[in-house]
């Protein structure tokens, strides 16, 4: 080992905004291979349902089914609505429940979780950059299958003009325009879960603990919404309005749902990074 | 010693889990520009002491200052002048050595982005990792990670470096490898302050050392401060232990152990407070009785010190 002399003017005057640890947990995050087999396993449902549909397009199977699964056959654009009403209650939530729980679980059992608090990064600056990253999964996990729903549904199937649900014909920018619009009520529906699993990932140090607890939670939440007898309950469950972003598929868009979610996560956003602010700010770090 | 000549120091520092104090009431005081050995058996508590002078947990009771400032206080301000390896290397296993040191590097906000590959490079080169830089940790012995966590400690220039055990895991060559580099480091005007619970591993580099026994500071000083306070010891090679015990002890005299009855067996004793001179003990031995085969009186090295402190022996591997 070598004990070279290095030169002093290494060292900042002023603290850095964060924004390069930002940079590297998108970083580690993304180049995970864990990372990339979720993501691939997401663009693998738009994929196969296209594929159901387009061996079987002659024996129409009736009203059965996912939503909107017999419109794919006119226009390839709505695999993406079809693949995203099925990765929503299911598939979605389970790859969020794995990132989210994994925020500072993961680092507390790698034995990185020390090394990043002395560096220092800072706690609030650590959850901070830990629920962007989340949320920067959660976009990126409901593009994977829009663009991956649209490529393979414009391979199978017709595109051009679109029939939306009110009846209108609309354009095919207009309708990928309300398919980004789609992409992001899916993507608000799930920051409030991202919040639930950051605040458990800082309960533990097992990272699979806190993910299963997440998943639970949020197949809990869907239960709960499907009971009449709770209704005065759904309003506020995370996973009530998950499958209401059909209003950008009508004439005119109504924005309604979008809102309510965007207030209902918004909600539990403040209330589980406040949990997690006042469980992790604190914490003795003995991993 | 003032409060401003120091880089470490603590005040009834104490940490409790549930009703366990891992670490009781101690007090350290590390000047600036030491190599401070902090040294204690497993378990002792060295590790939970150097988390709290680092702000990952904080103290039951008590109060901790490093480089002037109160931790886990200023935390902010204090940790970026602060190079550590706390209880082993934590890495990610999935990325590259480079990588892992960037991404902690990264969380430092005081370290310039500009410069952090250079001085990645530069870190990984001083602990002879440049070779493996691009190999993913999971690939990496134990060795090789300890020593990536030396580099991570050196990613910056640092006023103050605390290794916990950073000899573990290493062969002897990595062992004398870590000392060079902590007598660089210290020669350059960096206060060092490093755990072992081998004594025989940085009794060579040390200015200063601390001794942990069940979470209380048993002694604590110069090297030679500490050789100093021991005793001296009477050896007595008698056929005779249990009379020769009593002779001893009535002299003031502290018998370590006491060996069963055999045609041949040596008596070790530790002077009391009392000055005696060696000739009255064999005296007396003799006038009691005693049938002395030999007779020693030797100083303790700093080994035994350390054992008779902690009550166990540090596990020396020579
Ligand atoms: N998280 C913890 N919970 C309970 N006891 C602990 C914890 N961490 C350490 N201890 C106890 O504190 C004592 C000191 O441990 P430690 O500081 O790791 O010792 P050392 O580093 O000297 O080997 C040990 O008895 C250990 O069992
Ligand atoms: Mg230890």
């Amino acid at each position: 080992m070598r004990g070279s002399t290095l030169t002093t003017n290494t060292i900042r005057t002023r603290p850095a905004s964060g924004l390069a640890l930002l940079g590297t947990e998108l970083s580690v995050l993304f180049r995970r291979k864990r990372t990339w087999a979720m993501l691939a396993a997401l663009a693998a449902v738009p994929i196969l349902i296209a594929i159901a549909v387009r061996l079987t397009r002659s024996g129409s199977g009736g009203g059965a089914g996912p939503a909107f699964l017999d419109r794919i056959e006119n226009n390839g654009l709505f695999v993406v609505f079809v693949a995203l009403g099925v990765c929503v209650p299911l598939f979605l939530p389970l790859t969020v429940g794995v990132v989210a729980g994994d925020t500072i679980a993961g680092e507390a059992s790698n034995g990185t979780l020390r090394y990043l608090l002395i560096a220092p990064a800072g706690r609030i600056r650590l959850l901070a950059v830990k629920y962007v990253g989340a949320a920067a999964f959660c976009l990126a996990a409901t593009l994977v299958v829009c663009i991956a729903g649209a490529l393979i549904g414009f391979a199978l199937f017709p595109s051009g003009s679109v029939t939306i649900l009110s009846g209108d014909t609309v354009s095919l920018g207009n309708a990928l325009g309300r398919s980004l619009l789609v992409a992001l009520y899916v993507t608000v529906s799930l920051l409030g879960l991202s919040a639930i699993g950051l605040f458990l990932s800082t309960l533990t140090d097992v990272p699979v603990g806190a993910m299963a607890a997440t998943i639970i939670l949020s197949v809990t939440s869907e239960v709960l919404d499907q009971l009449p007898q709770l209704g005065w309950l759904h309003p506020w469950l995370f996973s009530n309005y998950w499958l209401g972003f059909g209003d950008f598929l009508r004439d005119p868009i109504s924005w309604a749902n979008f809102v309510t979610n965007a207030e209902l996560q918004g909600g539990y956003i403040i209330v589980f990074a406040a949990l997690a602010y006042g469980r992790f700010a604190a914490k003795d770090i003995l991993s | 010693m003032t409060a401003a000549e120091l880089a470490i120091e603590t005040r009834g520092l104490t940490k409790r889990f549930g009703g366990y104090a891992a670490v009781n009431d101690i007090d350290l005081s590390v000047p600036h520009g030491s190599v401070f050995g902090f040294l204690g058996p497993n378990g002792s508590g060295k590790t939970t002491t150097i988390r709290m002078l680092l702000g990952l947990a904080s103290p039951t009771s008590g109060e901790v200052r490093v480089l002037g400032a109160a931790m886990p206080r200023d935390n902010a301000s204090v940790l970026p002048r602060v190079g550590a390896l706390v209880e082993g290397p934590g890495f990610y296993p999935y990325l590259s050595g480079a990588d892992n040191l960037r991404r902690l590097d990264s969380a430092d906000l005081y370290a310039p982005s500009r410069t952090r590959s250079a001085r990645v490079a530069d870190a990984l080169e001083r602990v002879g990792l440049s070779a493996a830089a691009g190999k993913k940790v999971k690939a990496y012995s134990l060795g090789m990670k300890q020593r990536l966590g030396i580099a991570n400690a050196l990613l910056t220039p640092r006023e103050l470096l605390i290794l916990d055990e950073p000899t573990n895991g290493l062969d002897p060559q990595g062992t004398r490898e870590v000392r060079s580099l902590v007598r660089s480091l210290a020669s350059q005007g960096t206060t060092i302050f490093v755990s072992s619970h081998l004594l025989a591993e940085i009794e060579q580099i040390c200015t200063h050392a601390a001794v942990m026994s069940v979470g209380s500071l048993v002694a604590q000083g110069t090297l030679d401060q500490l050789r100093d306070v021991g005793r001296p010891r009477a050896r007595v090679q008698t056929p005779d232990p249990q009379l020769a015990t009593g002779v001893l002890e009535k002299l003031g005299m502290t018998v370590q152990q006491l060996p069963p009855d055999s045609v041949d067996t040596t008596v070790v004793a530790i002077f009391g407070d009392k000055p005696v001179e060696p000739d009255t003990v064999v005296a007396a031995l003799v006038k009691a009785k005693v049938r002395v085969r030999g007779f020693a009186v030797e100083s303790p090295s700093l080994e035994d010190r350390f054992v008779s402190l902690t009550g166990e022996g540090f596990n020396v591997d020579h």
